[in-house]
This record gives C-alpha cells, structure tokens and sequence, in this order.
C-alpha cells in the first residue's frame, strides 16, 4: 500500500499567549523569538498511524508532502525520520497566502502526479488555523471517500477498517480504497526517531515541486485562487482582571468565594 | 440586501437540536428580506420541521437510512436542497456531522467554507465569517470570493428566538448509496447530566496528578448538585487516560457555556479556553499565581486544590 501523508509545518501551539504576536499592517502572526516552528501535532499522528499499517503490510510505503517555504523540508525530514521512505516539499512563492481550498487543490495535484497513491492521511486540523478541512477537500478534489478524526486506522475488510471520535462516543467505519483519513489525537503518541534515523533522514534528498511541475497555473493556487479572504487577525478582547479569594487558608478562600457565587446568584 | 440563507439542520430526539435553532435565529438576521430554509434528515424529520422557527420552507425526508451520519448520504440530500434554495449562505452547526459537511458541500457548490466561527455578520453587503485561530490566541475574520459563503458555526454563538413555523415543506431524496459505510458504533456517554446541559462545569485538569484525584471533583459536583453540575477535564487529563475524551472541554473537545465554570489545576491554555470561554463565570483554582487561566477567571483561589476545594465542599454543605 502506498500512504502519503500531509505535513504542515506550524508556529509552535505552545507558544505562550504573552509571546505571541500579530504584525496588524500584513495580517500576519510574528515568528516568537527563539521560538522553532513544528510539525503540526495531529500530523505527527497521522505519520504514525500510516507507518503502523506499512510495517503490518509488507512492501508497503510511505510518502510525506508538505507544502510550505523551504523551512517546511524540517517537517518533512521529521517524517522521514520516523520512517517515511519519501519526501515531497511544494514550494513556490506562487502559493503563499492560499487557503485551504487552493493548498488541498496543490497537495491534490501532487498527489495525482505521485500516481500510484492507495490512501491519504491528514491530521484532524493544522493547529495553527484549526480549520479542519484540507483532508476533506483533497478528497473532494481526488473524487475519494473520506473518513475524518480517527482514533484508529488499520488495513482491511473493503480496504481501511476506521474508528472515528464522535460527539458522543465512536464509531467503526469501512471505506473502500483510495481514501482519504484524518487522524486526531485519540490514535496516541507519536513515535520519536532515534539519533541514526534522523541522521539517515537528514541526508535523504527532498524533492521540489513548482505550480508548472503539478500542471497548475498562477492564477489557481496561493492568494491569486484563494476563496476565502483573510480581513483581518487580531488579538482577542481580554477578560477583566482576576479577583483573588482573601484569606490565609483555605477554609477562608473557599468561604469567600462561595460567598460570591451565591451573591451573584450564580449557585 | 436581501439573501437566501439555508440552514443545514441537525435532529437529537427527534426535535431540531438546539444548535440547529441557534442557526435558524442567525440566518434571520442576515436573510433582510431574503428566504431561510432548513434541512432535516432522519426518523422523525417531517414532523420535527415545525419546530424550526424562523423558516420559510423546510426540505426534509423520513428515511432511516440518513439516522446514522453519513457524509456521502447527507451530501446527496443537501445538493438537492440546495439546487432548489439557491442558498446565498449556508449555515451549519460545527458538531460531528458539520466538521465534515462543510468543507465538502462547500467544494461540491464551488464555494468555500469558513469552520468553526463564532461570529457571521452582513457587513457593507457582504458576509464576513469570524472565527477564533492559533487556537484561540487569535481572531481571524474573512470574506468570500465565492458564493455561497458557508460556515460551520461554533454552539452558543447565537440565541435562539421562538420565529414563525415554516409554511412548506419539501420532500427530500431518500438515503442514496454511500462508499463508506459504518459498522459499528459504541456509545460513550456520560450518566447524567450531560456537559453542555450543565448549569454548572468543573473541570480538572493535569495538576491534579492522577485518575484517582478526580473523586475530588466529582464531590465538588455532587455537592453542588447532581441535577446542576457535570464533570469535565482538560486534554492533558484526557490523553493521560485519567478521564473519558467525552468530557474534553476546549477546541478539539466540547464548547461549555455554563453559569459557573471551574477549572481546577488547568492551566489555561487558548485551545482549553476555545471550549470554557463563554461561561458567565469562571473560578480559577491553581496554585500558580501567574497561571494563564487568571486571566480569564472572574474569581480565583491561588492554592493547592487538594486542599481547596474539599474547602469548598465543605463551605458548600453550610
Ligand atoms: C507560505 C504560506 C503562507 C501562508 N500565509 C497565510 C496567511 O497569511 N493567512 C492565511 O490565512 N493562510 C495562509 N496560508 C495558507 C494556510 O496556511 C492554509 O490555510 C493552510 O495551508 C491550510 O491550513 P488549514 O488550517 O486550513 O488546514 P487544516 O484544514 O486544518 O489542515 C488539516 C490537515 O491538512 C494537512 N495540511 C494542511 N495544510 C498543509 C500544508 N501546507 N502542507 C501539507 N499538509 C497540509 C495536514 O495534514 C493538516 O493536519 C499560507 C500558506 C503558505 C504555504
Ligand atoms: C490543536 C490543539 C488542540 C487542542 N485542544 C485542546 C482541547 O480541546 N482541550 C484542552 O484542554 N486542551 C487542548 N489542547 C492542549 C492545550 O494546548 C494544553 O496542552 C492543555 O489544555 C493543558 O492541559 P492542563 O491545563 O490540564 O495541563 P497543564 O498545562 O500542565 O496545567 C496544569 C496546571 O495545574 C496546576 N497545578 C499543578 N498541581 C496543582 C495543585 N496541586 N493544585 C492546583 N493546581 C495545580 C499547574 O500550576 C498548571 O497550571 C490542544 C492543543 C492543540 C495544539
């Protein structure tokens, strides 16, 4: 079977909300200070989950694409270490500032050149914009079936044997191949490359892909194909401040505010 | 300027969700003049489309076969609906069903669609969407290039209003084939109280250090009242397995607006607050002074919960 996985590359999640900052004038978040972007964590995941069922499955293999400036290949090399056998990095300057819509339309496209694709995994959202729909679109684009955050993947029944995270519980799906899955947190942790597999990695050649080398024109990808707008990112209104229980024990604090709650009647 | 808004609707026991009425009040305030529809598929759905207040017309159909979500199925019903409504907005809520629905229908109308937004205004003639990013640390707000503007909608974003009954309603396809197809599904869900419902939420979170230390905030909660206060936990006590991913408060869990919310060894970090942010009151409990989570509670105890809130409990029993 022949996964590919989609890796982004992402501002840390953890920044901590005092360093992080917006340049209002282009829209845009500012990189915090010594602080390295990351692949995205539910990407992590859905690498993991791709390599459980090429290690079940022999002859399998795994390919990870990113699409992003030339500071994705770390992204993509992280994959690799975890044991991807290749790696696509789609850069272009003609794909800055897209949306979901044109970077699920580019990563399609790669894929279709790839050619001999079985599945697709994605992570549930990219935890930077948490938009959650990149995977669903290169299904849409791909004309696939789609099963989305799932907390289980293995190979299969009809193809791929899904368990999806509901509101309320799970649920067990079969979808046929190709296919397209997005993994969320519930699969469980990552695997971390051990010291020779990241030097392994490091000396794999990533290959580059342009607009024209995926048989796509300008004007269909980055903000020139984009379909939705960014206005405008901003910080968002601060709560007032905090008002602390007095009191030396605990006994008191907690006397305080229950005080509060049932003079607000709120309890 | 007068637009058509098409609601995709959603059932839970046989009624319009709750969320589907929070839509049907948004659209008719972005309609001016123009029509809201709303779909509803499933047992029960012709019935239940009186209950959509603020429609005109409602597309629905009977069939079992829509009962359990299925992408593909859904799909199939929500074109017909569309191609008729000519929707210049749709509505959806951002639950199981929505995460999927929108982008897909979105793509399948030449649209795009803007997920999880807790805003949607008509602003000089056009839609804007607004919704939270960097998991909260961030508010993004867009505009379409395309039509229809589609958004999944975050719960609670809107008030439901009571609205007139729809005067018609339209037959919908029956379920179609689907490539997926489920084989099985497990219930998990909490006894009780459930989360969204809850007047009251206490959530514990990774400083409370075990599975065990969460008896401590459930006796909170049965000291404030079974019938008042739910259980939830932050995502670090989820993936630690201390508490079932159920009861996940925040961006990739449940959206919580209680009266009271507490957060109890949380931290209070933007993906945890996506999910608490709109409670009326948030009590901080944390032995952190400088932790995030002061900066969104009302109230605050700085301390270690282990003897905190059995305080509380004990406060509360006077
Ligand atoms: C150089 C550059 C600059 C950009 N600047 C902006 C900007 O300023 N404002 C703005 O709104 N958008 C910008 N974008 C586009 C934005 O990053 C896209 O919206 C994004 O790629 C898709 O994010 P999402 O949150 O919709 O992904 P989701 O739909 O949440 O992603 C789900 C999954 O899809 C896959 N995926 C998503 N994106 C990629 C990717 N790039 N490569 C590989 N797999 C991926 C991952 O598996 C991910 O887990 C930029 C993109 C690039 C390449
Ligand atoms: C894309 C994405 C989505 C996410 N979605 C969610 C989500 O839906 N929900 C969610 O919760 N998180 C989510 N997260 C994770 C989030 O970023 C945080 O990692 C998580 O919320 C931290 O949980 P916590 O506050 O319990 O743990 P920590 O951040 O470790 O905080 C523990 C707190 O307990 C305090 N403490 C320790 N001991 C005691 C004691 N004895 N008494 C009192 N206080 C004590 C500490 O001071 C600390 O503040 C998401 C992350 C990403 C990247």
């Amino acid at each position: 079977m022949h996964i590919v996985v989609c890796a982004k590359q992402i501002p840390d999640p953890e920044t901590p909300p005092s360093a992080f900052r917006i340049d209002a004038a282009s829209n845009k978040v500012v990189p915090a200070q010594g602080i390295a972007p990351v692949l995205s964590q539910f990407d992590g995941i859905a690498a993991e989950a791709a390599l459980r069922i090429k290690e079940a499955n022999a002859g399998s293999k795994v390919t990870v694409i990113s699409l992003g400036a030339d500071s994705a290949a770390a992204a993509i090399k992280q994959v690799l270490a975890m044991g991807a056998d290749e790696g696509v990095l789609l850069n272009d300057p003609a794909f800055e500032d897209g949306d979901s819509y044109t970077t699920a339309k580019t990563l399609a496209a790669a894929i279709k050149k790839l050619g001999d694709v079985d599945a697709v995994f994605c992570g549930r959202q990219a935890a930077d914009w948490d938009m959650g729909q990149v995977g669903l679109l290169i299904a849409e684009e791909l004309g696939w079936p789609v099963s989305i955050i799932a907390k289980g993947v293995t190979s299969g029944g009809a193809g791929l044997q899904v368990q999806r995270v509901l509101e309320d519980g799970y649920e067990n799906v079969e979808t046929p191949l190709p296919a397209v899955v997005t993994v969320s947190n519930e699969f469980g942790e990552p695997r971390y490359p051990k010291l020779p597999q990241i030097m392994a990695a490091a000396k794999k050649t990533v290959t580059q892909w342009k607009t024209e080398d995926l048989g796509l024109s300008a004007g269909e990808v980055g903000k020139a194909g984009s379909r939705l707008k960014l206005e405008t990112l901003s910080l968002p209104p601060k709560g007032g401040a905090v008002e602390l229980m007095p009191g030396d024990t605990p006994a008191e604090q907690a006397a305080a505010l229950v005080a509060k709650l049932r003079a607000d009647k709120i309890l | 300027m007068p637009r058509n808004i098409l609601v995709v609707g959603e059932l839970a026991g046989g009624q319009p969700s709750s969320t589907t009425l929070e839509l049907l009040s948004g659209a008719a305030g972005l309609a001016e003049g123009g029509t809201v529809s709303v779909t509803l598929l499933g047992t029960g759905a012709t019935a239940a489309a009186a209950g959509c207040a603020g429609a005109t017309t409602a597309y629905a159909n009977d069939d079992a076969g829509y009962d359990t979500f299925n992408g593909e199925r859904w799909l199939t019903a929500l074109t017909a609906a569309c191609d008729q409504a000519s929707p210049d907005v749709i509505l959806i809520g951002q639950t199981t069903a929505g995460r999927e629905i929108g982008p897909r229908l979105a793509h399948r109308r030449g649209s795009a669609v803007a997920m999880d937004c807790t805003s949607i205004v008509a602003e000089g003639g056009a839609i804007k969407a607004q919704r939270p990013a960097y998991g909260g640390n961030a508010l993004a707000t867009y505009a379409f290039a395309t039509s229809p503007a589609v958004a999944t909608v975050r719960a609670k974003s809107w008030d439901a209003v009571p609205g007139a009954a729809p005067s018609s309603t339209v037959a919908l396809p029956g379920a179609g084939e689907s490539r997926t197809n489920v084989t099985g599904k497990e219930q998990v869900v909490a006894e009780g109280l459930q989360l969204q419902d809850a007047k009251v939420v206490i959530s514990g979170g990774r400083g409370l250090g075990s599975a065990e230390a969460f008896s401590v905030v459930e006796d909170l909660a049965a000291a404030i009242g079974k019938d008042k206060a739910a259980v939830g936990a932050s995502r670090a006590a989820v993936d630690l397995g201390w508490y079932p991913p159920s009861q996940q408060v925040g961006l990739t869990g449940k959206v919580v607006t209680p009266d009271v919310y507490f957060a109890v060894a949380i931290s209070g970090a933007s993906q945890h607050m996506a999910g608490c942010s709109g409670s009326k009151v948030i009590v901080a409990i944390n032995r952190d002074a400088d932790a995030n989570i002061f900066g969104f509670a009302k109230y605050g105890i700085v301390g270690d919960y282990k003897t905190v809130v059995p305080a509380i409990i004990e406060e509360l029993k006077k």
